[in-house]
C-alpha cells in the first residue's frame, strides 16, 4: 500500500476518458452524480439529528421537554433558553465531577507521554539483550480488554489504600495507554534519521540531553497523535472510572450516569450534563483532527 | 490495526536514509536502557499482565476466593441465564455491528469521492468518534424514546406510517351523559332502532381538539329526508361550557368528519355510511330499524411507533447507535486506503467498458481487501468489550434483554459478589482476542527485523 500511494497518477487521465463518452453515459452520470448528493445529504443529516437533538433538549425548560419533542423550538424559538445550564453549573456534584475529570485525564495523559517516550526511544535507539522480543511482548498488550484488569485491579488499590483515589484512576488508565503509547512512538522514533542524532553525539550530548533536545522534538507529530488519543480516551471513559472512583472523586461520565436511571424525569440534568462533557473532546476533535486521524490510523485498537 | 498503524507512521516518516540496524549511537550502558525502560515495564507488569495471570487463577476459586472450584466458573459461562444472553448478544454484535459500520464506511468513503464536500461530510460522519460513549447514549436514550411527540425515532416513524395507513381518528371518544349510545366491543351501538324519515343524534365526547381530523367543520343537525335515515355525529362539547346543549348541535362544535358508521340488523351490517366533514351521513331505506353501530376501528389509540428500547429490538436499537459511533472510523481508514489505490486502474476498467457499480464490486473492492478486513477485525475487537452504551441506552426494564458479556462481568463482579464467575468472563474476553493479539505480533515481528 505504502509504494501505490506514491504513485498517484496526474489527474488529465480523466478528462480524456470524458470527452471519449457519449451523451447519454454523461446524461446517466449526471443524474447518478444527483443521487449520490442527495444520498450524502439524507445521511449528513441522520448523523447530525441526534446531536442537534441533544443541543437543543439541553435548552428547553423541563417542562416543555415533558409537553413535547426537541424539534417543537423551530416553531416556537421562544423556549429557548439557559436555565437548564445556569442550574447545571450552580449544582456543586457536576461542577466538582468535571474538575474530577480534569484532574484525571491531564495527569494520565503526560504520565503516558512521558513514560511512552522513554520506553519508545529505548526500544528505538538503545541496545540491550531480547530488545525486539520485549517490544512484541508491550505490541502483544495492545489488545488486552480493559475488563480483564478490573477485579484484580480493584482487590489490588483495596490493599494498598488506592482505590477510590483519583491517582488510582490516573495509574489504570496509564498502564492501559502505555502499550499503544509505546507502540507508536518506537515506530516513529525508528525513523529518526541516524545522521542527526550522531551529529547531536559528536557534539557531546549525553543519552538524556540527546533524548530531550532531539528526539522529543522530532517526535513532535507522533506525541501530539498519542496526547489527543489518550486525553479523549480518558475523558471519555465511564467504565473504569465507574469502578475505580467513589462519590467525591467520580468523573463527569460518573455523575452522568448515575442520573440515567430515572431517565426523561431529570433530562434538565441529563442533556446539558452530556452536552458540557462534549465541548472538551468536540473541541480537541475539530482543532486537532489531522493529529486525531493519524491517531486513528496507527491503531485504534482499544 | 497495527497494519494500518504501520502504514500510517510508515507513510508520514519513511525517509530514505532510515537505518538497517539501529545500533546505539551512543554506545548507551544497560542501566541506562533499564531506566528508561523502567517506568513503562513496572506499569505494564503491575496493570496489565499482572491481572492477567490474577484473573486466571481468580477464575478457578469460587466466590469468597478460599476454596479452589475448578471450572465450576466455566461452566456457569454456558448455564448462567444471564450470561448465556449475553453470550447470544455478544455474537449478534460481533457479526452485525463491525459488517454494518465497514459496510456504511466502504460505502461513504467511495461516494465522498464524487463529490466536493466530501471533506465536510466526512467530519460530520467521524465527529462522533470524539465523544463518550456516554454522552452517545444519552443522545440515543432521547431518539429511541418510545412517544412519537418527543422521541425523533418514532416521530419519523409513526409519520412514515401514517402516510401509508391510515390511524384511527377518534381515540378516547367515548358517550356523554343520557346517550343514546352504548358501548359495544370496543365501539358504540345505539340503544334504540332507528326509521327513514328520522334525523339521528350520535354524540359523543372525550377527542382532544388537537386529536380531531384536521378536515372536521362545524356540526351540521342533519335535516330528515323520507325514504332515507340522516344523521349527525359529532362532538358533544362546547369549549367552556361544557356540553352545551346535551345532545343538541351547538354552534361552535365539530363535526365527527370521516367517522363510519354501519347500521347492523340481527347482528348484520345492512348498510354503511361515513360522515362528512360536517358529521353529517345518509343510510339507504334498507337500514329501516337496524341500531346503528359506529365501529371499534373509529377509536383505536393512534398508531405509537415502534418499541425500540422493548425486549426484543433493543440490540438492534443500540447496535444503531455504535454504527452512528463508528462508521466514520471505518470510513476515514476505508478512505485512506482507498487513496492509495492507482487511478490507472480505475480508469482502465472504465474505458474497457466497465459501469460504476462494476468498478466498484471488480477493481475498488477487491483492491482494498487488506483495509477493510484490518477495520473489521478493529472493530470485533471493539465490539466485543460493548459496555457503555449497552449500560446507558437499555433501560432497566430491558437490561437483561440487551446483556452483553462486559456488563454481565461488570454486575457479576461488583454488585452480585461473584468476582469467580467475572474473572472466567474475562478469561474468556481474553481468549478470544488471542489470535489477534497473535497476528499483531507476527505482522511486527518482520517489521522490526528490518
Amino acid at each position: 500500500m505504502t509504494a501505490e500511494a506514491e504513485v498517484l497518477p496526474p489527474r488529465t487521465a480523466t478528462g480524456t476518458v470524458k470527452a471519449r463518452q457519449s451523451f447519454a453515459a454523461r446524461l446517466s452520470e449526471a443524474v447518478s452524480g444527483g443521487l449520490v448528493r442527495v444520498f450524502l445529504i439524507v445521511v449528513g443529516l441522520f448523523w447530525l439529528v441526534p446531536t442537534i437533538g441533544l443541543l437543543l433538549s439541553s435548552l428547553r425548560s423541563p417542562e416543555d421537554m415533558s409537553a413535547s419533542g426537541w424539534w417543537t423550538v423551530f416553531s416556537k424559538p421562544s423556549q429557548l433558553t439557559f436555565d437548564s445550564y445556569q442550574k447545571l453549573l450552580e449544582n456543586s456534584d457536576i461542577t466538582s465531577s468535571l474538575l474530577n475529570t480534569v484532574l484525571i485525564t491531564v495527569p494520565a495523559t503526560v504520565l503516558v507521554v512521558v513514560v511512552g517516550s522513554l520506553a519508545g526511544y529505548a526500544f528505538a535507539w538503545m541496545e540491550f539483550p531480547g530488545r525486539d522480543w520485549w517490544f512484541l511482548a508491550v505490541v502483544g498488550l495492545l489488545v488486552v480488554p480493559v475488563q480483564v484488569a478490573l477485579i484484580p485491579i480493584a482487590e489490588l488499590f483495596g490493599k494498598i489504600g488506592l482505590f477510590g483515589t483519583i491517582f488510582g484512576v490516573v495509574l489504570f488508565h496509564t498502564g492501559f495507554g502505555l502499550p499503544f503509547a509505546v507502540f507508536l512512538l518506537r515506530n516513529f522514533f525508528a525513523e529518526i534519521p541516524r545522521e542527526l542524532l550522531e551529529a547531536a553525539r559528536l557534539d557531546g550530548a549525553g543519552e538524556l540531553r540527546l533524548f530531550a533536545r532531539v528526539v522529543m522534538p522530532l517526535g513532535g507529530p507522533a506525541i501530539a497523535s498519542l496526547g489527543i488519543f489518550q486525553f479523549l480516551w480518558v475523558w471519555n471513559d465511564m467504565l473504569v472510572a465507574l469502578v475505580f472512583t467513589k462519590s467525591g472523586t467520580q468523573p463527569i461520565t460518573v455523575a452522568l450516569q448515575t442520573q440515567v436511571r430515572q431517565f426523561g424525569n431529570n433530562i434538565d440534568v441529563l442533556a446539558p450534563g452530556a452536552f458540557i462533557s462534549m465541548v472538551i473532546p468536540l473541541a480537541v476533535f475539530f482543532a486537532f483532527q489531522r493529529q486525531f486521524v493519524s491517531g486513528v490510523m496507527a491503531g485504534a485498537v482499544k | 490495526m497495527t497494519s494500518a498503524a504501520a502504514e500510517g507512521v510508515a507513510k508520514t516518516t519513511a525517509t530514505p536514509s532510515a537505518p538497517r540496524g539501529r545500533k546505539s549511537v551512543t554506545g548507551t550502558r544497560r542501566t541506562v536502557a533499564a531506566l528508561f525502560l523502567l517506568p513503562a515495564l513496572v506499569l505494564l507488569g503491575a496493570l496489565v499482565v499482572y491481572p492477567i495471570g490474577y484473573s486466571i487463577v481468580r477464575s478457578l476459586y469460587d466466590s469468597s476466593g478460599d476454596h479452589f472450584a475448578g471450572f465450576d466458573n466455566y461452566k456457569a459461562l454456558f448455564t448462567d441465564d444471564g450470561i448465556r444472553t449475553a453470550l447470544k448478544n455478544n455474537i449478534i454484535w460481533v457479526v452485525f455491528a463491525p459488517a454494518v459500520a465497514t459496510a456504511l464506511g466502504l460505502v461513504f468513503a467511495v461516494l465522498t469521492e464524487r463529490v466536493r464536500w466530501g471533506t465536510a461530510f466526512k467530519l460530520v460522519v467521524f465527529m462522533p468518534m470524539a465523544i463518550s460513549m456516554l454522552a452517545a447514549g444519552i443522545i440515543f436514550r432521547l431518539v429511541y424514546d418510545q412517544d412519537p411527540g418527543k422521541g425523533v425515532a418514532n416521530a419519523v416513524w409513526v409519520g412514515i406510517h401514517d402516510t401509508f395507513a391510515q390511524s384511527s381518528a377518534f381515540p378516547k371518544a367515548h358517550p356523554g351523559r343520557n346517550s343514546p349510545l352504548r358501548a359495544d366491543h370496543g365501539g358504540f351501538l345505539t340503544t334504540s332502532p332507528v326509521h327513514t324519515g328520522q334525523s339521528v343524534a350520535l354524540p359523543l365526547v372525550g377527542v382532544a381538539p388537537d386529536q380531531m381530523p384536521h378536515s372536521a367543520k362545524k356540526a351540521v343537525q342533519a335535516t330528515s329526508e323520507p325514504g332515507k335515515i340522516t344523521g349527525t355525529t359529532w362532538q358533544d362539547f362546547t369549549r367552556g361550557k361544557g356540553v352545551g346543549r346535551l345532545g343538541a348541535v351547538d354552534p361552535s362544535e365539530l363535526g365527527y368528519s370521516g367517522m363510519r358508521i354501519e347500521a347492523v340488523k340481527d347482528g348484520k351490517v345492512v348498510a354503511t355510511a361515513k360522515a362528512a366533514d360536517d358529521g353529517t351521513f345518509t343510510l339507504p331505506a334498507k337500514a329501516d330499524g337496524a341500531l346503528l353501530r359506529l365501529p371499534a376501528g373509529n377509536f383505536k389509540e393512534p398508531y405509537n411507533g415502534v418499541d425500540w428500547l422493548g425486549p426484543s429490538l433493543v440490540t438492534p436499537a443500540i447496535i444503531g447507535a455504535y454504527v452512528w459511533m463508528w462508521a466514520g472510523f471505518a470510513m476515514v481508514l476505508i478512505a485512506a486506503g482507498l487513496a492509495g489505490v492507482p487511478r490507472e486502474l480505475l480508469e482502465a476498467a472504465r474505458v474497457d467498458g466497465a459501469n460504476e457499480w462494476q468498478v466498484f464490486r471488480r477493481v475498488t473492492v477487491p483492491l482494498l481487501a487488506p483495509v477493510l478486513a484490518v477495520v473489521a477485525v478493529t472493530l470485533m475487537i471493539n465490539v466485543l468489550k460493548i459496555f457503555d452504551l449497552v449500560f446507558i441506552i437499555a433501560p432497566g426494564s430491558s437490561q437483561d434483554d440487551a446483556n452483553v458479556l462486559a456488563l454481565e462481568l461488570y454486575r457479576k463482579g461488583f454488585s452480585e459478589g461473584r468476582p469467580g464467575v467475572a474473572s472466567a468472563i474475562a478469561v474468556f474476553l481474553l481468549l478470544l482476542v488471542i489470535p489477534v493479539m497473535l497476528f499483531n505480533m507476527r505482522r511486527l515481528r518482520r517489521e522490526v527485523r528490518r
